[in-house]
């Protein structure tokens, strides 16, 4: 099971190390504290962009709503993720509150688009570990980025393509599971509009509560045409 | 000392804002998970997010000012989508890109 945990995270390995690094080399070359913080941020706040921001807020010692504000609006995108969750968690027990805690992009993305038995504990216990293996690639790349600051020689320059080649083969999977073209079209196009429309650091967010309306309206289409070709219930 | 204990409360208010992203939708929702609009939201949402990260991604990790637009990232794309029809081996597509990826940026290729 651990190894079939570790199979499916290897993209995410390959995606976390470098990405991790990046945000360490830019914590200690911006910052003043002690190495170790880097890792810990990772530890316990476990969002990439977030941390990222969090160098610049703590650069400009910024006031701690602004704080609270600013990491909220920007993670603001997984307020979707669980939606599509709640059934897959239910009853996960002691395991529930990480699972939650851990629902980064790439997690999302691993737990959504795996083939799963209908034994739900079994699988919610292959969940935990690719969420806990996930959190450490990250916490890692904090620690190994911060450790040698500037000294790291990048020749793996290119290597966070991973996370992008990532989304394109789970893009592919969700598309031969569900054999249903629409969401990916929607995805895309939201995509395409919020990076006309939108600055970048708001683009995730945009695109992914439009492509949210998208679904509402569909379902809603959807409903109202079953409604009427339905003999009411009451 | 005052700079330890604004580290700290940094950290955590950090830490309280993201998790509250991810948990705001367990809290409100939970008794909601047989609705049918949930259900349809859960089936369709992770294949579009999937398809708008790899598009957003994937147009940040290209050089748009490059006399070929775009092509850096398009190709090793393109490859990832060719090898997975091809062989559906998820580890070998995102090698194969990701390879392709690096070799194109560190050989200054198609800049």
């Amino acid at each position: 099971m651990n190894q079939n945990a570790f199979r499916l995270t290897l993209p995410i390995l390959f995606g976390y190390l470098p990405l991790g690094m990046a945000f360490g080399v830019l914590f200690t070359t911006q910052l003043d504290y002690a190495w170790w913080v880097a890792p810990l941020m990772g530890l316990v706040i476990y969002a990439g962009s977030g941390q990222i921001l969090a160098v610049s807020l703590l650069a400009a010692s910024a006031g701690l709503l602004e704080v609270a504000v600013a990491m909220f609006v920007l993670n603001a995108r997984h307020l979707f993720y669980g939606l599509s969750l709640l059934g897959q968690f239910r009853g996960a027990g002691w395991r529930k509150g990480y699972l939650i805690f851990g629902l980064t992009d790439e997690t999302y993305s691993l737990l959504t688009s795996r083939p799963r038995t209908p034994d739900r504990q079994h699988e919610q216990a292959i969940d935990f570990r690719i969420t806990l293996f996930n959190q450490l690639y990250w916490i890692t790349g904090c620690a190994i980025g911060a450790l040698l600051g500037e000294l790291v020689a990048f020749d793996s320059t290119g290597i966070e393509f991973a996370l992008v080649a990532l989304f394109i083969v789970l893009t592919i999977e969700q598309y031969k599971a569900l054999g249903n073209t629409f969401p990916l079209w929607a995805g895309a196009l939201a995509a395409g509009l919020a990076m006309l429309l939108v600055p970048p650091a708001h683009q995730l967010i945009a695109a992914i509560t439009l492509v949210t309306t998208t679904l509402l309206l569909h379902y809603w289409k959807l409903h109202k045409r079953t409604n009427g070709g339905e003999v009411s219930h009451g | 000392m005052a700079e330890q204990y604004y580290l700290a409360a940094f950290i955590a208010v950090s830490a309280g804002a993201t998790f509250a992203t991810r948990v705001v939708p367990f809290l409100f929702f939970e008794r909601h998970t047989e609705h049918p609009l949930v259900k349809h939201i859960g089936r369709f949402l992770p294949a579009a997010v999937m398809a708008l990260l790899a598009v957003i991604f994937l147009q940040r990790s290209a050089n748009w000012s490059a006399s070929a637009p775009g092509l850096d990232a398009l190709v090793p794309g393109l490859l990832v989508v060719i090898i997975h029809l091809w062989r559906r081996n998820a580890l070998l597509s995102i090698a194969a890109g990701t390879a392709a990826y690096m070799t194109i940026q560190q050989a200054g290729w198609l800049t």
